[in-house]
Order: structure tokens, then sequence, then C-alpha cells
């Protein structure tokens, strides 16, 4: 029984941190139709410039927080800087573009194997969540209950954000009907720029959030990034709630498949995948077949 | 016409004779991965080029066929069957990887190609008790086609080079067939082809499953050249690696893979032998070529060629 409650509990947080990194995945690839291939590097950038952070290795010691916000933003303008200087370059040609991301992701990937070395990171628990929590026999680690709040806090403002506010209602009219939106006079090239930076932004502080969890090492975007994929494809692009509901799936599937069939864990997230491409292509929550 | 068939029979004769003006083991193991891995490409060409259906999962059904190589050889079983098994296993995971992936086109079957391969290659990284893990399966010994021993060097090369010829024989075929215009015909306008009668699931269906035939075939002969196969083979850098051979030589050309995939084995070996960053070049490359050059390098000088060749005989405009 204890064995069943601390799985759930590692599940939803694995969620939380899918639904913090496939968020900005599935709004890029609703607004700008394009899978972008650099998301599993933007997060292990956000990590290792977290570690570097919190680490002190540039004479400053930040606080966990900070560093995770510090990380969020430099991601944010590496990202804006992409999608400006290079994705620009090649307007409405997507393919052009998801094969540019492909390539950023191999470079970004290089860079830091360059400059990291190839040795893991390990990145302590913030202390004030450094401590535990019981439950009757079972003990819950207090930093993994903080980010699912922080998951949830996120997906709120987030939600927030896209239906409350003019910017959201813009975003939303670009990724409904891009066209439209402009004759309307929405500038949807300038929502592209905005929407990759958010996109980075959030993916990054997922890197830095799940730093303590995952530890930070080469390989890492090419662990989340099948797993961002696989999210979308389950909940459907360019919505919230499909990549909420597809991130709390996949993180139990991921989690339950690793501790009952360690061998076959990755392969066992082949099934949802299946499931929903033959049943209903768009995704549970999907707005357009991709 | 002519200039076209002295170019070819020129081709013919240097790769023929390659072992004979190329001294040294070492470029001659480098021609023979080139031609592999030209197989490899004309296979990706076949739907990315001529299907217009970019696959980033390829790398996945290469690295099947020669794991199943691998694995039943380790089992006891002889060569004949293990390559038999290899080319069947790489038939039926390409049924299924078409199935699925052809619920989409373009962007989508980037994405499920792309999901497909990783999944595969998390397979192959921590199936251990099948795949070996990350220490991958070694080989002992290539097999001996009509009791002709192939283990050295040059007699690999001409058993590679008589598997080359037939796949580019097999690819000019099919491209000139109906098959392959129909196949042409979806790429550029599938709901006129659907209006037309043309079944275009099915088409691009076959075009699968033609490039995962050549795809295994080039995995059988990697396996067997590299002795050896790990995870790393499956990896998204590998179906990356393939992908650029088809765009940077050309996609849509009969001879664009094939100089593609030159270009890429030699970069990449001179590379390597001077840096460690060969992903790094890789990428760049990739985002070079794409915004740069996006016809790729064969259709790019063609077009410099004819515009040179008509200037001189003041036929151009």
């Amino acid at each position: 029984m204890t064995f069943w409650l601390v799985l759930t509990v590692n599940s939803i947080t694995f969620g939380g941190l899918l639904f913090l990194l496939s968020a900005g995945f599935s709004l890029i690839f609703g607004l700008m139709r394009i899978p972008n291939l650099t998301h599993g590097s933007l997060f292990m950038l956000g990590a290792y410039f977290g570690a570097t952070f919190i680490g002190g290795y540039l004479t400053l010691q930040f606080d966990f927080w900070v560093a995770a916000v510090l990380a969020a933003l430099s991601v944010a303008v590496f990202g804006a800087v992409i999608e400006r200087l290079l994705l620009r370059q090649l307007p409405g040609q997507q393919m052009a573009q998801v094969l540019v991301t492909l390539g950023i992701s191999f470079m970004v990937a290089d860079f830091c194997l360059l400059l990291w070395g190839g040795d893991p990171i390990n990145v302590a628990t913030p202390q004030g969540l450094a401590g535990f929590v019981r439950a009757g026999p079972a003990v819950f680690p207090l930093y993994r209950l903080g980010v699912i709040a922080i998951a949830a806090a996120i997906a709120a403002a987030l939600w927030l954000l896209l239906d409350r506010t003019r910017l959201g209602a813009m975003i939303r009219a670009g990724v409904d009907d891009p066209d439209m939106a402009r004759v309307v006079g929405i500038r949807v090239s300038q929502l592209f720029t905005i929407v990759f930076a958010l996109g980075a932004g959030l993916a990054a502080f997922a890197g830095v959030v799940g730093a303590p969890i995952l530890s930070v090492y080469p390989g890492l975007d090419q662990d989340m990034l099948p797993l961002a994929l696989v999210v979308v494809i389950l909940g459907g692009s360019g919505s919230l709630l499909g990549s909420f509901v597809g991130s709390i799936i996949i993180g139990f599937i991921y989690n339950f498949g690793q501790a009952l069939f360690p061998e076959l864990a990755y392969f066992v997230l082949f099934l949802p995948m299946l499931l929903v491409l033959i049943l209903r292509p768009q995704g549970l929550f999907g707005r357009f077949v991709p | 016409m002519r200039r076209h068939q002295i170019a070819l029979l020129a081709a013919a004769v240097a790769l023929v004779t390659l072992p004979y003006w190329m001294s040294g083991v070492y470029y001659i193991n480098v021609a023979s991965q080139i031609l592999f891995f030209a197989v490899f490409a004309l296979g990706l060409n076949i739907i990315a080029g001529y299907g217009g259906l970019v696959s980033l999962g390829h790398a996945a059904l290469f690295g099947i066929s020669a794991y199943v190589v691998g694995y039943l050889l380790q089992h006891g079983f002889g060569h004949a069957s293990a390559i038999l098994g290899a080319l069947l296993a790489g038939l039926a995971a390409t049924a299924v990887y078409a199935a699925l992936a052809l619920r989409a086109t373009g962007i989508g079957f980037i994405m499920i190609t792309l999901a497909l391969g990783e999944i595969l290659w998390g397979l192959a990284y921590r199936w251990i008790s099948v795949t070996n893990g990350d220490n991958g399966i070694n080989l002992h010994g290539r097999p001996q086609p009509f009791g002709i021993d192939i283990n050295s060097a040059t007699a690999f090369y001409y058993a590679t080079l008589i598997v080359f010829v037939a796949a580019v024989a097999a690819v000019a075929v099919f491209v000139r067939s109906p098959l392959g215009a129909a196949l042409m015909g979806t790429r550029d306008q599938p709901r006129r082809m659907n209006a037309l009668g043309y079944h275009v699931w099915a088409i691009r269906f076959w075009a699968c499953m033609f490039s995962g035939l050549l795809t295994s075939v080039a995995g059988i002969l990697f396996v067997y050249y590299t002795q050896f196969i790990s995870p790393q083979t499956l990896a998204l850098t590998s179906s990356a690696e393939v992908l650029l051979m088809v765009i940077a030589g050309g996609a849509g050309t009969l001879l664009g893979p094939i100089v593609g995939a030159g270009l890429v084995v030699v970069v990449k070996s001179v590379v390597s032998g001077f840096i460690e960053r060969w992903n790094f070049l890789l990428g760049a490359i990739f985002v070079a070529i794409v915004i740069l050059m996006p016809e790729g390098l064969v259709p790019g000088t063609v077009r410099l060629w004819r515009r040179a060749w008509q200037g001189k005989n003041g036929t151009s405009p």
C-alpha cells in the first residue's frame, strides 16, 4: 500500500515537471505549427544554468529559486534570439524550421558537453523543502510535494494568462486561425517571439526545478524531448488542458512502468500514443490534426 | 544524353577499380561506409524526397535489422537465417511504423516518426536482457556468400558495391515506374491524386515499405562492417545524419543522397581526426544548408552548371 502511495506521489510530481516542459512546447506547436525540437535542449540548458548559479561557480552563489528564475530568464532570451534570428528567416516553411530547431539542438547539446563536461551534476534540494512528510506509514520528500504545488500554481497562472488577458486572447486567436487573426490586426509574428520565449523560459525553469530529482547530465535533452512529444501527441497540440492531462497520464505510466517493468519503461509510453493515434489523431483535447 | 552515359561509365570504372588506386585499408573502409550509408540515404530519400514524408526515426529501422543480426548470431543461428530474419524484422517494423506514422503527413509525420524512433532507442538502451544495453552486441566474423571470404577490407568493399549498385538500380526503376510517378503525385497534389482515384494511403504505405527494405539492407551491411551494434546507432543523431545526407545532396534526386552520403562520411571521418565536436558541426551544417541551400548540393550545382553551359553556347536569354 505504502509502495503504491509513494509511487502515485512520484508520478504526480513527474507529471508536474512534464507539464512545465510541455505547456510551452504545446503552445509553440499550436501557434507556429512546428514541434520545437530544441525544447529538450532548452530544458537541459536551464538545468545547467541553474546548477551553475546555485553552485556558485561564477563567484556569486544564488538561492535556489533566484537561480531558477535567472536561468528561466536567460533561456527565454536565448529562445527569443533563436526565433528572431533563425526561424524568422524561413517564414511559412514549417519543414525547414523543424530542421533548424533540430540542428540547434545538436549544437546546444555539444556546447553543454564542452562547457560542463560529461559527469552528472547533482543539485541539492532547496533548504526550506529538504525535509520529509509523514502520512501514516508512508514518507514523502517535502520537495516532491513542493514541485506539485509549483506546477499547479504555474498551470493556474498560464490558464489566467491565456483565458483572461488580452495577450492570451490574441494567442488563442493565433492558434485557432492564424490568417484570420492577422486580418483583424493581430501581429501574429510578434506573438511567435513572445510564445517562443515563454515556452523556452518555462522549459528552463522546469529544468532547474527538476534538477534535484533528475540531476543534470549530458543526454538529459534526449530523455526529455520524446516525453514532451508523447505528451503533446496524447493531449493534443495548442491546448493547455491537453498538455496538463497528457502530462499527468504520462507521469503515471512512466513511473509505474519504471517500477513494475524497468527494462520496458520507455516502451510502455508507446501504448497510450498508439491508442490515441488510432482512435483520435488530433489528441484528447487537440484543436487540429497536425 | 551522351555526356550522361560517359559520366556514368567513368563513375562505374572509378568505383570498380577503387581499391587499386586508393591505397590503404583505411580509405577502402571509408569507401565501404559511404556505399552502405548511401543505400540508407537512398532508402530515406524514397519517402522524404519523392514522397514528401520526412522521417526522423529511420535510424531505428536501420538499428532493428542490425540488432536482429547480432541477436540471432549470438543465439547460434547461421548467417543466412540471421540476414533473412533481419530483413523480415525490418520489414515488419516498417509496416507498424508506416501504419502509425501515416495517420498524419507533414509535421505530424515528423513528430510520430521521431517519437517512435526515440522509443525504440530507449528500448535498445534499457532492455538489457536482450540488447545488452549500452555495451551493445559484438559480432564475430562476416558471412561467406557463395563461399567467398569477405573478411578483408577489399572483399567487403566489393560485396557492398554489388549491393549498392543493385539498390541504385532498384531505386532508378522505382522512380520511373507508375508507382514512383504516383508517389510524386501524392507529394505534390495529394487531393487531386485522391480525386483521380488513386489510393493515396496505399501508395505512401508501399513507398515506406520499399524505403524500409533499403534501410534494412543498409543496416545489415553496417553491422557486418562494424561487427558491433549499440543503442547509439538508433539515436536521434543517427536519424539526423542520414536526413542530412538526403537534404545536403538534394532530396528527390537519384544522385543527391549518394553525394550527400559521401560528403557526410568524409567530413565526419576527417573532422573526427582533429576535433571531438562532430555533433556541433553536424548541427551547424544542418542549419546552414537549410537556410542557405535548401534545394541541396546536386540540384544547386546542376542549375549553376546548366546556366554556365547555356551561357557558353549563347542560348540563354
